[in-house]
């Protein structure tokens, strides 16, 4: 009976190949599969750009329009972006003890005032959490009271400004999503609030296995960073690059997007001797992101290490438990 | 086992109560001398680690939903109150979401011993078809509750899933209407969504117990798949079982533990973090991990079939892949439970395991190139397995020689006893007759 199997295994796989033809042959014209549906659009693409299908593609950052659909056509399938990976860095905030640098977001808060904000709300973020960048009381009202704020009706059935006060949002730039697209080119500038943890450019099978042990939660940050350093390079000679957008090979929605480079090097003014460099910039927004996300971040870590001793240590005691209970019971 | 009960109360008070409500004694029968079979392994600790996961569940949900509002306006807002200013809001909520995963990782894991083990065989039919039955009720409340936090692919893959509906003929786009509460994903959705999240788990809550009692009747399996004979083939359930559950338990809490507090966000999709927007559709619609495989055979069907239609097709080889598992117990025509001792079926189990897992991965994959062919592949091989391999391998397969009884196997042949002569076994008679292989 044992000759039983491989029979079976062959009639097996000859059902399933005989539908898998029948399928073929009757749906639509399927591109080439595998690697030539992906052709690399840009000399520096990773090797394995079937790797990269979109599964994530996040929304927001609205792609130059049409845009997706030539390269689409160019190469009979559904590109792959990113077209290139964000690069892992070195965060403050990673693996089991991660915490945030606070002088980092201080200089975030700082690059986000003075030139992300412009065009970028932020709107879960109340001035009251900036006491978690190491500010006093004092120095939140204050900061807050810089800020013009809407309110009311009044007695009278007026709105009106007035000055800020910690238990504000952050004011947004624009009345409405409305003006905030009639001032951009048509793109709704996304709000930062969960920016960081709504972008993730995945690397498919095999590295999110790596990832659990990895600990990598930081692709948020890594994108945000890769993106605002991503700009100034060269199209490649197949990729047209819409009027009124910006090539930028790491975006995660097409090949160039509707924000134009947002910063150069000294546009901010640094007060703690960090360089003032677009990559310093970008990674101390980044991680600002990062805390505007997810404020309770290194309250979560630490209460996990916590939690992690408790449940190992009772493991092993109820361990010792259940090897003398099951001594003398053979099973 | 429903044997008789060996309870005797150690006071007054417990026998004063237990003349008028036998609570004590339904739980001194049920969870201190219940007999289980010696030889359990840890895949039998799954049973125990769902039932917390439920109850974390019901526990972490109710605290969530003092905080949520159930508005297409204010929902997404209330998470992030949840998360940012509510005492232990991301806490609870990071449980919740993950704890979602993990009784799904938990209940798999169940499944998948179920089948190894051929815990689904006579006399366990109901007991089997009330845990298919907990299963769907499960993806119903995790696809609702994922829509709550009304993220953009709580909306479409609301939007998706609901549509489901609508190719069956007749009734569907009623059907689909009535889910809705109207005729899109809106605001009626979200607010009967929320209602029907907070009911099923109690449903749920009401059919495991129904599953309890109908695995107290007839006993568990064990990894040899011959029925219990003789007390000397069982422990009693405290200490042994409480402990080795217990073990498993806090195991399974500690992998948990890591991805609410260091890995929160692994299994869900970043898409979630940005509110809905019925205006702009997503790059690619995937539901949450444990929906994959039968997302890609909903997908894997992209022809017609005479009058049925690619859609229809679709929703029923989706349903159809559940469906089946309903006659599973009819399906298998082997008198042998255990898979330990059917060398061929061995083979076809880990094949479908395999199978599984590769329909998981194909249904993260946008529907191109190569992808559906090997969703069609997968999904005939499943339907294969159930229909075709399972009842004809019964059927010519040669098992390995069985042992006589449990302590036999554990004990070896001159300890253990041959033949049902051990004065315990009450629920052990002739029923076991299929084991005597």
């Amino acid at each position: 009976m044992r000759h039983l199997l491989p029979a079976l295994l062959l009639a097996g796989s000859l059902l399933t190949t005989g539908a898998a033809l029948a399928q073929e042959a009757g749906a639509p014209p399927a591109p080439a599969p595998a690697a030539p549906a992906a052709a690399p659009t840009a000399p520096e693409t990773p090797p394995a750009p079937e790797a990269a299908a979109g599964e994530q593609h996040a929304e927001g950052e609205p792609m130059a329009p049409g845009a997706h659909d030539e390269a689409a056509d160019e190469h009979g399938g559904t590109p792959h972006y990113p077209l290139i990976k964000p690069a892992e860095l070195d965060w403050s905030f990673a693996g089991p003890f991660g915490h945030y640098d606070l002088g980092q977001l201080q200089r975030g808060l700082k690059v986000y005032r003075e030139v992300c904000s412009a065009c970028h709300s932020m709107n879960l973020v109340s001035f009251r959490n900036l006491e978690d960048l190491g500010y006093s009381d004092e120095q939140v009202r204050s900061f807050a009271a810089e800020f013009q704020v809407e309110d009311g009706p009044s007695a009278s059935g007026e709105m009106f400004m007035r000055p800020g006060i910690p238990s504000d949002r952050f004011p947004s730039p624009f009345p409405n999503p409305e003006a905030a697209a009639a001032a951009n080119n048509g793109a709704v500038p996304p709000d930062f609030s969960l920016l960081a943890k709504a972008r993730f450019a995945t690397q498919g099978f095999p590295k999110f296995v790596f990832d659990i042990f990895t600990q990598y939660a930081e692709g948020g940050p890594d994108y945000i960073h890769a993106l605002l350093t991503g700009y100034g390079q060269e199209p490649p000679a197949h990729i047209t690059v819409q009027p009124g957008t910006y090539y930028n090979p790491y975006f995660m929605n097409g090949p160039a997007l509707a924000m134009a480079p947002p910063i150069m090097d000294d546009q901010v003014e640094y007060t703690d001797g960090t360089p003032q460099t677009v990559d310093q910039y970008s990674r101390d927004v980044a991680a600002f992101m990062m805390w505007a996300a997810e404020p309770h971040l290194p309250e979560r870590k630490a209460t996990g290490m916590i939690v992690m001793i408790f449940l190992i240590g009772f493991a092993i005691m109820v361990g010792i438990v259940k090897r003398r209970v099951w001594a003398d019971t053979p099973h | 086992m429903a044997g008789h009960s060996t309870y005797v109360p150690s006071n007054g008070v417990m026998r004063w109560l237990d003349a008028r409500l036998p609570l004590p004694r339904m739980v001194y029968d049920s969870f201190v001398a219940y007999p289980v079979p010696r030889n359990l392994n840890y895949a039998y600790t799954f049973g125990g680690i769902l039932a917390l996961f439920l109850g974390l569940q019901i526990l972490t949900g109710v605290v969530l939903a003092m905080h949520y509002a159930a508005s297409t306006e204010l929902a997404f807002q209330s998470v992030e109150r949840i998360m940012r200013d509510v005492n232990w809001g991301w806490m609870l909520r990071y449980m919740h979401a993950n704890g979602a995963s993990f009784f799904f990782i938990a209940v798999y894991c169940h499944i998948f011993r179920g089948l190894y083990y051929g815990s689904y065989k006579q006399p366990r039919e109901i007991l089997w078809i009330l845990g298919v039955i907990i299963f769907l009720l499960m993806m119903g409340t995790a696809f609702m509750g994922y829509v709550l936090p009304w993220g953009q692919m709580s909306f479409w893959g609301a939007t998706v899933i609901t549509g489901l509906f609508s190719p069956i003929p007749v009734v569907g786009p009623a059907i689909q209407t009535l889910l809705l509460g109207g005729f899109a994903v809106d605001n009626a959705t979200l607010n009967r969504f929320f209602a029907l999240h907070y009911l099923l788990p109690f449903m749920i809550a009401g059919v495991v117990i129904l599953h309890v009692w109908a695995l107290h009747v007839t006993g568990q399996t064990n990894p040899t798949g011959v029925e219990v004979k003789s007390s000397k083939d069982t422990v009693p359930f405290t200490p042994h079982a409480t402990v080795k559950d217990g073990l498993a338990m806090i195991v399974f809490l500690a992998v948990f533990a890591y991805f609410v507090f260091y890995m929160p966000n692994f299994l869900g999709h970043p898409d979630n973090y940005v509110p809905a927007n019925p205006l702009q559709t997503p790059a690619h619609i995937v539901p949450e991990w444990y929906f994959l495989p039968f997302y890609a055979m909903l997908r894997a069907i992209t022809f017609d079939i005479g009058p049925i239609d690619s859609k229809l097709g679709g929703v029923l080889v989706m349903f159809g892949s559940i469906i089946v598992l309903f006659f599973l117990p009819w399906l298998d025509t082997s008198r042998v439970r255990s898979t330990a001792f059917r060398p061929i079926y061995k083979i076809f189990f880990w094949i479908l395991v395999a199978d599984t897992i590769m329909l998981g991965w194909l249904g993260s994959k946008p529907p191109e190139g190569i992808y559906p062919a090997l969703s069609l592949i997968g999904a005939i091989y499943y339907f294969a397995h159930f229909l075709i391999i399972l009842p004809v391998l019964g059927l010519i397969e040669t098992p390995r020689k069985l042992p006589n009884s449990i302590s036999e196997a554990v004990l070896g042949p001159d300890r253990g006893i041959g033949t049902g002569t051990g004065k315990g076994a009450p629920a052990a008679p002739a029923a076991s007759a299929p084991s005597q292989h």
